[in-house]
This record gives C-alpha cells, sequence and structure tokens, in this order.
C-alpha cells in the first residue's frame, strides 16, 4: 500500500470540477479540447490508484469498497477514451457548423460536470447525497443531448428531462421510505442516510416499509438504467445528442443507476423478511431483453439501433444480478464492464461515419470496409463482439449467465436464449450490409481516431481469450457482497 | 405539547394540499392553473411551516420560506411573463377530459391510502399520514404531466410532484437539512433548465405545444 500526499477519492471529484470551472472561462475550442483529455486522463489516474493506496476512512458522505472501486476505473477509464474521441469529434463539428465555438465551451464544462456527478454517484455514502448525484448527472446530459437544437434534439431532451424527471422524483421518494424505515433502529438525522450503516442495521428495518421502497427506487433509477417499460427516452436521447455523448450515456450513466438498484438490492438483501429484490429484477431484465431484440428489426438509424442494443444488454445485465448467487453476479458485472467498453467503442465509429456519410440512416451507410477500412473493420469487430460472438468477451459473459441460468432456473433460460437469438440476427442482418456491398455516399478518406476505439476492442478481445487471476478473484469478491 | 390540535392541524394542511392537486386537474386555462400551482406552493409552505413548529425543528422553516418565496411568488410570476410572452394564454389541450382524470385522481389517491396505511401499522399516525398524502399529491402530479400536452403546463405538473416530495420529507422526522434543500435546489436547477428549454423552444417553433413536437419524431418518415 502507497500513502499519497491527498485522498485519491478527493482528487476524482475534485478534478473535474475545477477543470470544469477552467472549461467554461476558455474561449479556444482547441485548447480546451485538449484540457477536456487532460483532465479526463487525470481522474483516471486518481481512479486507477484507488487499486494501490489506502483507502480512506469511510465516512458520513464518502466511502470506498470493492464494489464501487470498479465502477469508477470503468467510468472515468470510458470518460478519458470518450474525450479523445469527442476532441476529434468536434472539430468536424466546428467545421461543418453544426456547433458554435460558444457551445463548445458549454460542452467542454458540462462533460467535465457529468463526470463529476458521476464519481460522486459512486463514491457516495450517503444514500441522499447519491440521489443528488445521479440527478446532477442527468440534467447535465439532458442539457448536451439538447445542444444541437434541431427539432429532434429539443424533443429528445424534453423527453428524456420528463421521464428522467418523473424518475429521479419516485427515487427520491423511496429513498425518504428508507430513512423512515431506518429512523426507529439508527435515529434521526444523517446517521440514517449512511449507506454502510443503513446496511449494517437493516435487519431490523421493517421489512414491508423496505419492500416499498424498493419498489419506487427500481422503478426510479430503473427509469435510467432504462429498462422496459420506461425506457422511452433512451432511443431518442442516444440518436440526437452529439455521439461522445451517446457512447457515455450507454457506457456510463445507465451504469451509474445501475449501480444505485445494486446497492438498495444489497439493503433489501440484508433483511431477511423483506422481499427478495430478484425477481422483480429478472422480470424487468427479461422484458427488456426480449421487447429490444425485437425492436431492433425496424431500426433505420444506426444510433436508434446500437440504443437499443444498450437496453437489451442492460436488460440482460439486470437479469444477471436479479438471478443473484457467485456466478451470475460475477457474469453481470463481467458483463457491463464490456457492454461498456464495447458500446462505447461501436459508437466512437457510429460518430465518424455518421459524420462521413452526412446521415445517420441505415440504407446510406453500405459498404464501410471498402471505403473505409479502419472504421468498417472496427465497428464490424464491435457489432460482433456486442452480438456475442466468440472469442469476444461479451461472448464469455453472456455464457456464464445463461449456464447459470440453466443450473437455477432452467425454464427461464428459454425466454433469454430466444431473447439474446433474436438480437444476434437483427445485428448480424445489419451488419453485413453496413461492412459489406456497395458503398453508398461520400467515399472521401477521414481524419478519424481510431485509438479509443481500438483499444476498447483489444480489451474487450483479449477478456474474452484471458481474465488475469487478480481480476477474477476481485470479480469473485464482489459478486460475494452483492449476494 | 401541541396534543391534538398539532396532529389535525397537521393533517388539515397535508389534505388541502391534497385538494388544490385535484383543483389543478380541471383548471383548463393556463392562468388559472399558474395561480394554482401558486396555491399549491403556499399551502406547501404552511404545512413545511407547521411541522417545523411541531417538531421543534427551526431549519425547516427555511424550506417553507423557499416554498413561499420561491414557488408561490417568484415562479408563478415568471411563469405569467412567459406565457404573456409566448402568446399561449388561450385554452389548454387536455389528452384526456376533465371527468376521467378526475375519476384518475381519485383512484390515484385511493390507491396510494391504501398502500402507506396498510403497510405502515406501526408508524407514527401524523407521519404515515402526511406520507400517504404525499403520496397522492405526486401522484396527482404526475397525472397532471400525462394528461397534459402544453409545455408550461407539464412543468406546472411536475414542480407540484416536487411539492409531493417536499411534504414526504418534511413529515419524516429529523431528516437531514441535505435532502430538504438539495430538494430546493432541484427545484431550482430544474426551472432553469426549463426556462432554456422553453427559450429554446420558442426559438425554433411557435409553439410550447409538445404535441407539434412530436412531429418531428426521427424516425416517422
Amino acid at each position: 500500500m502507497i500513502a499519497l500526499p491527498f485522498e485519491a477519492v478527493t482528487a476524482v471529484l475534485v478534478i473535474p470540477i475545477v477543470a470544469a470551472a477552467v472549461l467554461a472561462a476558455l474561449p479556444g475550442y482547441r485548447a480546451a479540447a485538449r484540457i477536456n483529455v487532460l483532465a479526463s486522463f487525470l481522474t483516471f489516474l486518481a481512479a486507477a490508484s484507488l487499486f494501490v493506496t489506502d483507502r480512506p476512512e469511510t465516512g458520513q458522505y464518502l466511502f470506498v469498497d470493492d464494489l464501487n472501486i470498479v465502477f469508477i476505473v470503468l467510468n472515468t477509464f470510458v470518460g478519458f477514451t470518450a474525450s479523445l474521441f469527442s476532441a476529434s469529434y468536434i472539430a468536424h463539428e466546428l467545421e461543418t457548423g453544426r456547433l458554435t465555438s460558444a457551445n463548445l465551451r458549454f460542452y467542454h464544462a458540462m462533460y467535465q460536470v457529468m463526470m463529476f456527478g458521476m464519481n460522486l454517484a459512486f463514491v457516495a455514502n450517503n444514500i441522499g447525497l447519491m440521489w443528488v448525484a445521479v440527478e446532477l448527472a442527468t440534467l447535465t446530459t439532458v442539457l448536451m443531448v439538447g445542444i444541437y437544437r434541431t427539432h429532434e434534439a429539443l424533443e429528445a431532451a424534453w423527453k428524456y428531462f420528463l421521464l428522467g424527471s418523473v424518475g429521479i422524483a419516485f427515487a427520491l421518494f423511496g429513498t425518504i421510505l428508507v430513512y423512515l424505515a431506518a429512523r426507529p433502529f439508527i435515529g434521526e438525522g444523517h446517521d440514517a442516510m449512511v449507506w454502510t450503516l443503513l446496511v449494517e442495521h437493516a435487519a431490523a428495518f421493517d421489512p414491508a416499509l423496505l419492500n416499498l421502497a424498493f419498489i419506487f427506487l427500481i422503478l426510479g433509477y430503473g427509469t435510467k438504467v432504462g429498462l422496459a417499460p420506461l425506457h422511452a427516452w433512451l432511443p431518442d436521447a442516444h440518436a440526437e445528442g452529439p455521439t461522445p455523448i451517446s457512447a457515455v450515456l450507454s457506457g456510463l450513466l445507465l451504469n451509474v443507476a445501475l449501480y444505485a438498484v445494486l446497492r438498495f438490492k444489497i439493503l433489501l438483501a440484508a433483511n431477511p423478511e423483506a422481499i427478495g429484490p430478484g425477481p422483480l429484477m429478472m422480470t424487468m431484465g427479461l422484458t427488456s431483453l426480449i421487447f429490444a431484440a425485437f425492436m431492433l428489426y425496424r431500426r433505420r438509424d444506426i444510433k436508434r439501433l446500437f440504443a437499443y442494443s444498450s437496453i437489451e444488454h442492460m436488460g440482460i445485465i439486470v437479469f444477471a444480478f436479479g438471478l443473484g448467487g457467485p456466478l451470475a453476479n460475477f457474469a453481470g458485472l463481467l458483463h457491463m464492464v464490456m457492454h461498456s467498453l464495447t458500446k462505447s467503442a461501436i459508437f466512437y465509429a457510429v460518430g465518424h461515419v455518421a459524420q462521413i456519410k452526412g446521415t445517420q440512416k441505415l440504407s446510406e451507410i453500405r459498404g464501410l470496409t471498402e471505403t473505409h477500412p479502419g472504421l468498417g473493420w472496427g465497428l464490424l469487430i464491435g457489432v460482433i463482439a456486442i452480438a456475442g460472438m466468440p472469442p469476444l468477451g461479451i461472448f464469455m459473459s453472456e455464457f456464464l449467465i445463461v449456464s447459470s441460468t440453466f443450473a437455477v432456473h432452467p425454464l427461464l433460460a428459454i425466454p433469454l436464449v430466444f431473447g439474446l437469438l433474436v438480437a444476434f440476427g437483427a445485428l448480424l442482418m445489419r451488419l453485413t450490409s453496413i461492412a459489406f456491398g456497395e458503398p453508398t455516399g461520400n467515399t472521401a478518406p477521414v481524419q478519424a481516431s481510431y485509438l479509443p476505439m481500438y483499444a476498447h476492442l483489444a480489451l474487450v478481445f483479449g477478456a474474452g481469450l484471458y481474465l488475469p487471476s487478480a481480476l477474477v478473484g476481485w470479480f469473485q469478491n464482489i459478486a460475494g457482497i452483492l449476494g | 405539547m401541541y396534543g391534538n390540535l398539532s396532529f389535525d392541524i397537521a393533517h388539515l394542511l397535508a389534505g388541502g394540499l391534497v385538494l388544490v392537486s385535484f383543483m389543478m386537474l380541471y383548471q383548463d386555462r393556463l392562468y388559472a392553473l399558474i395561480n394554482t400551482y401558486a396555491l399549491h406552493a403556499l399551502v406547501l409552505s404552511l404545512s413545511v411551516a407547521w411541522q417545523a413548529l411541531v417538531q421543534h425543528a427551526p431549519h425547516l422553516f427555511v424550506t417553507a420560506a423557499i416554498a413561499l418565496g420561491f414557488k408561490a411568488i417568484v415562479i408563478p410570476v415568471a411563469l405569467h411573463r412567459i406565457v404573456k410572452r409566448l402568446g399561449i394564454h388561450r385554452d389548454i389541450e387536455t389528452v384526456v377530459g376533465i371527468g376521467p382524470t378526475m375519476l384518475a385522481g381519485m383512484g390515484l389517491v385511493a390507491l396510494s391510502m391504501v398502500v402507506i396505511l396498510r403497510i405502515t401499522p406501526d408508524a407514527d399516525p401524523l407521519a404515515r399520514e402526511d406520507l400517504a398524502f404525499a403520496l397522492s399529491v405526486l401522484l396527482l402530479g404526475l397525472l397532471v404531466m400525462v394528461t397534459r400536452r402544453n409545455a408550461v403546463s407539464q412543468v406546472i405538473g411536475f414542480m407540484a410532484l416536487e411539492n409531493g416530495l417536499i411534504l414526504a420529507a418534511t413529515g419524516a422526522r429529523g431528516m437531514p437539512l441535505v435532502v430538504e434543500i438539495s430538494v430546493a435546489f432541484s427545484v431550482v436547477i430544474a426551472f432553469i433548465v426549463i426556462g432554456i428549454f422553453l427559450f429554446r423552444i420558442r426559438e425554433r417553433f411557435d409553439t410550447v405545444d409538445v404535441g407539434a413536437l412530436d412531429e418531428f419524431r426521427g424516425e416517422r418518415q
């Protein structure tokens, strides 16, 4: 263990907020993009140092445990690569005049505020503070989704805002109910909202109150995870905002909400009398999976296609965590990491593709491997990975989820496998037309940043072949915590 | 110290909030809806102030003051101006008729009573009935949101919903200040966001009717 002169947790929060202030004041977009990358990289380093440095003492507001380290490191890593991608993406948007430099100043500042909100949600030890952080991250993404100010972007942002705030209101009501359940046992005041204390005393809480709280919490935070039937905001928000934000939404923001659901799942599991959260989560997960799998067939817009794919995968992950047990939790965690990496890599490719072709319509994007091999093959590998083909990482996690379902609830494996196959077919059908065939549209070469995309894909490929035993041990430990 | 009277007054105010929520359901003009919202916020601030008094929790007076100053005065005045400037003081197009909306509202109140009162038999009566009223207000706010198509009235529905949350938070004895401030804060932030949105929508369309936005669905071509 190494002792640092400052606490890594503080750095994870302070760097984005300072960067946001600097970026809000900085007029030039080139310097702003670089500072954005630098700040994201420093945040990532600070987060990664949590693995090796001493853990700070568990406080009333912040804490670090095995579970949230994984989320923070994944969050800051994808945040960093997305900022790299964003730098090259944004330059093109400025050239074509879709964004002005005033927009960009706002965009970069908001990007860092969003990273702050997400990191705060992960390290918060107070359920009220966690709620505030999730709300903050949501509001910043609403603003960024609407940044193009087109009809579609405004409608998407408005819809996202309305549904998101209803969700967040339900989550707050659930939080209040948890406080009410805790008050008789922990006492009034701050302590009754501190998560670590809540878990400690959860066995004594009134189970009926906890049950009701969990229903509100899963409806509230579940809206933000994008679970069907509460997903309506998600495809629009992904399709109409800038692509770096689509990548961050899919790869990160959904995870933040999922993390909140998991925290409360642990709380409920600590009370023997309360309902098992599993069946509720499994039902919502399976519904999302099957619904999204069928919706994949009728998409005409490339970003919407992958947005529905995100709903599908969040469904799988929630199903896995709902199933519970060491193996399914392990698989769920792995699937979440793999999905974040793969989906953001796909959006990095899609962003450049949509810029070259000047459209997001699937029918006008063809033959990419011929005209733009770098992007075309990257997208091809990404889609193969997300569809769940071996030997990539998602295949492994899906395989683990399916096999653990067979072991526990064999009947549930039927709809699960059915959903997976339906989605697989849809993605493969689209893939052939995007990657091969007669090239259409603009075929001019492109200035693209391949590094973030291929780095993610390499990680996913590597994880499919070999998982380091340290990582496996870590995940197994978390799977134990999740119960 | 205040005995039965404190209970009755708290009950009266929370019940009054539910009543004002019902009044919102049948307002078919924007100005009237905004005024009803102001009344809603006023009743909320009285209710919060009463809780502050009986719980000996002076920090709740801050929440009451925010509800009175910001929600009952500043926001309604600002909304009046926006409505005037946008020239949309005509009838509200309700998606569902007033009759079915009122029936749905009664159903929602009954639902929240049944749910809350049944699962909290051991909690102290003030807290549980406050909570049941709060859930009713929350659900009625949601109902306003889904039955209106106009952006301004949806925002009002959302703010009514947040009032329900504050009622719940103040009814929970000793709930940390953090939460109250954050709730108030979220309203401020929400309002900023909405303000920006309204202006942007105004910039591009000549209507703030969200129904008009439906035409621009990305995929419906």
